[in-house]
């Protein structure tokens, strides 16, 4: 049996395979159906909403996928001997050697909906940073959902070839006609020697979806790799667990996230780094609120298997509402003497004191809570700086600003 | 003088505990006056509770703030009225910075606060997460600024003097001594240090969370370098049974 037919066999038998995390989902339900051609202008406006710029800004290269089709791909003309953007299917074609990257860190067989994203396979991009290519302009992708009810299951993948250095931000997001819906988003990330990423992820959903990505990175010698997350709109169910293998000397991988839960949404956000090679580096920062009735679960897992790894976790949450429910799952695992791994958590209310002091400079008591709301959702931690960093306060701002 | 300030016979619980009985007094326009007393004798108390914090429950007793009794008003229509506050222990809050709160005022206000906050060097301190890491004299540098930043009419002022030092107490001395010209007090001083800038018209003791005297500073302050607020206990159970 070929390579291929083999990852298909695996799938198949892991398709009632339930995720040990998030409400498990019956996957009969949803329609394959995809949506006609997408308005360009609605387009723009939907990915603005999360945080991608289909017009304005500079960029280096444009992916965009409305449900099962590539509506767009391209690279500007001074990237195109420093990157490579195009759907993974074709990706597949032309290049023979991708498949002994297909699946290789994400397991197809890891649950029911990496088997589903293999058994219908939605695209997806591929994106390649070539060797020593210094990406200094953003590479932006945007996956939309534009019918009711279906299910979009994208596999990505990214390579940073040696000495590369890219920065993608991804945002997904759906039509406002679209009221509930499924979305698998598969990524694997290759970070070659000296290679550095910085992948920023922008999620704005409907009430009504689920969502289960599964990303997997393998970070190569003194490569860094930066995910920042935000995810501030309600969503009737996101599970994701993204897992890091730091096997390289010196490699390093940070994941910052930042979550608002309202209404009904079940957040169930992790992030696991296994610091394998020596002087490889970890670090999570977690920022999380639980409003109305929502239910969030962070987790974070650190695990050191090298004498000179290091890791530290932070999580904190805000719980905004008796109804809503905040439970943060830190975990370190140590396999090896000398490796140094740290957690701090916290979650609570919005102090009395804190309300007050800011009331008597002035403020109400809603202007003063929504004051800390906005500060503690701290774009701060995602390291970014510019446009972007303004694009994701505003997209805070909104949705919090609405949900208070 | 009409008073900017009185406290009647004001009684109040922290968590079921009393931490002021029946005080009094009134401080009128354009005087400030000097809370002294031991640790734990409900100087903060009383600031807190004129302020409106919600742990300081009024059990008796009014604040009347420019002929308005404020002692059911919420904290923010107490400052919008002219009152403000710099604290002892103020919170952190994290990703909220100095910067922001001064901004609440708009454009001409934020610039004079940016003067302030550069005569009392705290520029760096902007753009900071409120209170985290501060030093004890940086967070009473960052409260003076904040308590002036609303340009109030009557100004409570919580230990503004503790953990700072000598150089800094002149920045801030100097300081105090010129905004609190044209405006009223009430200051909690520990170690009086402070007091010789802003030159306080008149003293209170506080102790066991009654107001046990009032009269001179000066008078008050030697009485205490001499024989410690016991004299002037015994001084006032002394009147007490004389009267």
């Amino acid at each position: 049996m070929s390579e291929m037919l083999e990852i298909r066999e695996k799938a198949r038998l892991a398709l009632a395979k339930p995720s040990p995390y998030g409400p498990d989902l019956g996957l009969s339900s949803y329609s394959r159906v995809s949506g006609g051609n997408v308005d360009g202008e609605e387009l723009a406006g939907q990915a603005a909403r999360v945080g991608v710029d289909l017009e304005g800004s500079a960029k280096a290269g444009i992916y965009l996928q409305s449900d099962r089709s590539i509506v767009m791909r391209a690279v500007e003309e001074s990237y195109r001997d420093s990157v490579e953007v195009m759907g993974t299917m074709e990706a597949l074609s032309k290049y023979p050697w991708l498949k002994d990257y297909w699946w290789r860190i994400v397991p197809v067989d890891l649950d029911k909906y990496t088997a589903l994203a293999e058994l219908e396979w939605d695209q997806g991009y591929f994106i390649r940073v070539l060797p020593g290519s210094k990406v200094t302009l953003p590479i932006h992708s945007c996956f939309l959902i534009s019918r009711d009810n279906l299910d979009q299951n994208v596999h990505n993948l990214v390579i940073l070839e040696p000495g590369s250095e890219a920065q993608l931000i991804t945002g997904c997001t759906v039509h406002p006609n679209v009221r509930k819906g499924l979305h698998v988003g598969v990524s694997e990330f290759i970070l070659r020697k000296g290679s550095k990423l910085v992948f920023t992820m922008i999620h704005g959903w409907a009430e009504g979806m689920d969502v289960r990505p599964r990303t997997g990175i393998i970070l190569e010698d003194d490569a860094t790799f930066i995910s920042n997350y935000v995810c501030t709109s309600p969503v009737r169910s996101l599970q994701t667990y993204p897992v890091a293998h730091c096997i390289g000397e010196g490699s390093r991988a940070s994941f910052n996230t930042l979550i608002y839960g309202s209404r009904n949404s079940i957040m169930d956000v992790g992030s696991m780094i296994h610091l394998e090679g020596r002087g490889s580096r970890g670090e999570m920062v977690t920022r999380a609120i639980a409003a109305d009735e929502s239910k969030i679960y962070t987790r974070g897992l650190l695990r050191g298997c090298n004498p000179e790894s290091r890791g530290h976790l932070e999580c904190r949450g805000l719980i905004l509402s008796d109804k809503a429910m905040l439970n943060a799952i830190p975990e370190l695992i140590g396999e090896t003497q000398g490796t140094e791994l740290s957690h701090e958590a916290a979650v609570g209310k919005i102090s009395e004191d804190q309300i007050e002091y800011l009331m008597a400079r002035g403020l109400s008591e809603d202007e003063a809570t929504s004051l800390i709301v906005k500060g503690f959702l701290d774009v701060g931690i995602l390291g970014l700086s510019g446009t972007l960093k303004e694009e994701i306060q505003r997209i805070i701002n909104a949705t919090t600003g609405r949900t208070i | 003088m009409p008073a900017a300030l009185k406290v009647e016979d004001l009684t109040v619980e922290v968590d079921g505990r009393t931490v002021l009985r029946d005080a009094s007094l009134e401080v009128p326009e354009g005087e400030v006056h000097v809370l002294l007393g031991p640790n734990g004798s409900g100087k903060s108390s009383l600031l807190m509770t004129i302020v409106g914090f919600s742990r300081y429950k009024v059990r008796s007793g009014r604040i009347i703030f420019d002929g308005r009794d404020i002692t059911g008003l919420p904290i923010h229509e107490r400052v919008r009225l002219g009152l403000s506050i710099a604290f002892q222990n103020p919170p952190v809050i994290r990703g909220v910075k100095l910067s922001d709160l001064l901004r609440l005022r708009g454009g001409d206000a934020y610039n004079g606060a940016l003067t302030l906050a550069g005569e009392l060097k705290i520029t760096d301190f902007l753009e900071r997460d409120l209170n985290l890491g501060f030093s004890g004299g940086e967070v009473k540098r960052s409260e003076i600024l904040q308590a002036l930043a609303s340009n109030p009419r009557f100004i409570l002022l919580d230990e503004p003097d503790s953990g700072v030092d000598v150089e800094n107490l002149n920045v801030i001395g100097r300081l105090l001594e010129r905004e609190l010209k044209d405006r009223s007090g009430l200051l909690v001083t520990h170690l009086g240090y402070i007091s010789k800038y802003l030159k306080p018209d008149l003293a209170y003791v506080l102790i066991d969370g009654r107001i046990v005297c009032s009269g001179d500073p000066g008078e008050i302050m030697e009485t205490i370098m001499e024989g410690g607020y016991e004299k002037c206990l015994k001084c006032w159970k002394l009147e007490r049974k004389l009267g």
